[in-house]
């Protein structure tokens, strides 16, 4: 993507001058990263629903599964009936909704921080084989890949939730095999790049064993695309774990999922629009912060586009 | 290009075994063997269950029954449903042209509007309009397309009235189904009013199911005509004075469009995959719903036939744009 006129520095920094001591790496990455306006604003969101998430119990008005029996279908705050304890309304049994949504945060989260966790480390093992031994075992692990990504993502992980049984664990399973290939591909291809260079030679020479020439020596120098793609596809983690819960294979009910939450509010589309506006407009603000600072993150740390 | 299309081609028949033995083992690593799903809860005694397996030749050793599977699969049989007792291929048949018919409208939405769009944002980059755009379109990649579903049919169809709510037709008229694809049926048939009434029911599930291609191609051609724009042909064009509309409308956009057909029928993946979600929240009859609705059924041979369906339609379109890109750039003909 070529550099957004926001990437070029604004008047008030001052632009790094040649005959200055280097910038350390990570500060020069964050200041290129701050520079785009939209990513920092993407991680400003993230922050505020990972801390919303962490104290969910002080900030929620209420508890997420108290029903409040006096108050079935309250509308928002703001809107004609709507009452102040309950800032977003109330659901079909009386449970307040922002609280829900503070505590479908962490489910979210918890779900984006899994599905890379697992994904990315077993597409990085895979990638890194492939990508080193090549042959009949880089054959193998990419025709698998191959094979994976000629079913969408969605089907695929419908499919697996179907063998394993509907359920949250299972859900965040079928999501991370399905992003396998991305990562075993994005891997592979980065090691083979790094293979020819010289300071893997140099390391070979100098007796560097395989698996520390593999691990140690080449994969950190391949990390800088595989943290854009955890990045992004954390955001994609987020929407087909809430599709899920929607199709309602995810989490089930009463769990505050946004997706599960959206799954049961489809009865009311017809009678009360708060029930079903809220939980989406959460997943949305939260993917396309995760997207605005996946997209912040790959400008600055594509060297093509560095000044 | 024969040369080409065949590695192409051959390159394709691993997938597909793959695929296939996937299909295959899945119903075999579901929890119990496939009678006792098929008796499902109410049980079945001991003697009947041997004799049922024996006659679905699931007593024989695993290779054998891949075997068997992949002759059945290749004589175009994948098995009969168990709701419908229908062979599954037949019922895919019948429900796959409302899948196209809504998949197509997605996409002539999506390039209706992203096209133009992402043209304006290229040449306009930098200004107002261009950060619009690009705005937008994060917003529609991002977007959960389960919930933009709901949300349109609150506003149009619940408030607004304009649009109907779920269907492809209203209950009002009748139509003999010829091709299955509602639009050319209704055509065909003498109903007044009734390829209208098709249409309405086309819109919403149209624009929710265009969303995200629309974002991707808003994207794709943007960046696409940035780096055309920078090329020198461009300038020599500006040069020799010819007019601004006619440099990006004639010398510029030909070039650029090249990537963005490519990236159309990568996007027949998401399409599928999207349909699953449009098809469940419009109560849209295609293979989609059907999908989701067999696994609820614990309708296994349904399951198994489609996803092989689903992943051959893919690969085919793949291939296709594999041969397009092909033939437009002699360069990747040429590659080895």
């Amino acid at each position: 993507m070529p550099a957004d006129p926001a990437t070029i520095p604004a008047a008030g920094l001052a632009p790094h001058r040649p005959d200055q001591a280097p910038l350390h790496p990570a500060k020069e990455l964050w200041l290129s990263f701050c520079e785009n306006r939209g990513a920092l604003a993407g991680l400003i969101i993230i922050v505020i629903v990972a801390l919303l998430a962490i104290f969910a119990d002080f900030v929620a008005p209420h508890a997420p599964l108290e029903q409040y029996r006096d108050a079935f279908l309250t509308p928002p705050m703001w809107a004609e009936g709507g009452r102040s304890e309950f800032i977003l309304g109330t659901d079909d049994v009386g449970r307040d909704i922002l609280s829900r949504l503070i505590f479908g945060a962490r489910y979210s989260l918890v779900i984006g921080c899994i599905v890379i966790t697992i994904s990315l480390s077993s597409g990085v093992l895979l990638g890194v084989l492939a990508g080193f031994f090549r042959g009949i075992a880089e054959e193998l692990i990419m025709r698998l890949m191959d094979i994976m990504l000629s079913i969408p993502s969605l089907l695929l992980a419908i499919v697996i939730v179907a063998i394993l049984g509907p359920g949250l664990l299972n859900a965040v399973v079928a999501v991370a095999i399905t992003y396998l290939p991305h990562f075993t591909r994005i891997a592979r291809a980065a090691v083979i790049g790094e293979m020819t260079k010289e300071y893997v030679t140099a390391s070979r020479v100098s007796g560097a064993g395989r698996l520390r020439l593999m691990f140690a020596t080449v994969l950190p120098n391949c990390m800088a695309p595989l943290i854009v793609l955890a990045t992004l596809n954390f955001s994609n983690a987020i929407l087909d774990a809430a599709a899920l819960g929607f199709l309602g294979l995810g989490a089930q009910p009463p769990t505050p999922e946004w997706g599960t939450m959206l799954a049961k509010a489809r009865e009311f589309v017809q009678s009360a629009w708060w029930v079903v506006t809220f939980p989406g407009l959460a997943v949305l603000i939260t993917v396309l912060a995760f997207n605005l600072a996946g997209d912040g993150l790959r400008d600055a740390l594509d060297p093509r586009l560095k000044r | 290009m024969l040369r080409f299309f065949l590695t192409k081609l051959a390159g394709l028949i691993p997938t597909f075994f793959g695929v296939t033995l996937l299909v295959f083992a899945m119903i075999r690593l579901i929890p119990g063997d496939p009678i006792e799903i098929l008796a499902g809860e109410r049980g079945i005694d001991p003697t009947r269950h041997a004799q049922l397996m024996h006659q679905f030749g699931y007593d024989r050793p695993v290779l054998v029954q891949y075997g068997i599977y992949i002759l059945d699969v290749l004589q175009g049989d994948l098995g009969k449903s168990l709701v419908t007792k229908k062979p599954v291929l037949e019922d895919f048949l019948v429900l796959f042209p409302a899948t196209i018919e809504l998949s197509i409208c997605a996409i002539i939405f999506a390039l209706l509007i992203g096209l133009p769009v992402g043209i304006l944002a290229g040449v306009k980059r930098g200004r107002p309009a261009d950060h619009t755009v690009m705005a937008l379109s994060l917003t529609g990649f991002s977007m959960p397309i389960f919930w933009w579903g709901l949300l349109l049919i609150i506003l149009f169809s619940v408030n607004l009235g304009w649009t109907p709510v779920s269907g492809r037709l209203d209950f009002a008229y009748f139509i003999d189904p010829v091709t299955n694809f509602m639009l050319i049926d209704t055509l065909l048939s003498d109903e007044k009013g009734s390829f209208l009434d098709a249409l309405h029911h086309l819109v919403l599930p149209s624009i929710v199911l265009g969303t995200i291609p629309l974002a991707v191609i808003a994207r794709m051609t943007r960046s696409s005509m940035l780096e055309v724009l920078s090329e020198d042909y461009i300038r020599t064009a500006r040069a020799k004075g010819l007019s601004p509309l006619r440099v990006v409308g004639l010398h510029a956009l030909r070039n650029a469009l090249i990537p963005v057909v490519t990236v159309i029928g990568l996007q027949t993946g998401t399409l599928l995959a999207g349909a699953i979600l449009t098809e469940t929240i419009f109560s849209w009859p295609g293979i989609g719903k059907w999908l989701v609705d067999s696994i609820g059924r614990r309708d296994y041979p349904s399951v198994q036939g489609g996803i092989l369906m689903v992943a051959i339609v893919i690969m085919t379109v793949n291939l296709i744009v594999d041969l397009m890109y092909g033939l437009i750039n002699p360069r990747i003909r040429h590659a080895r």
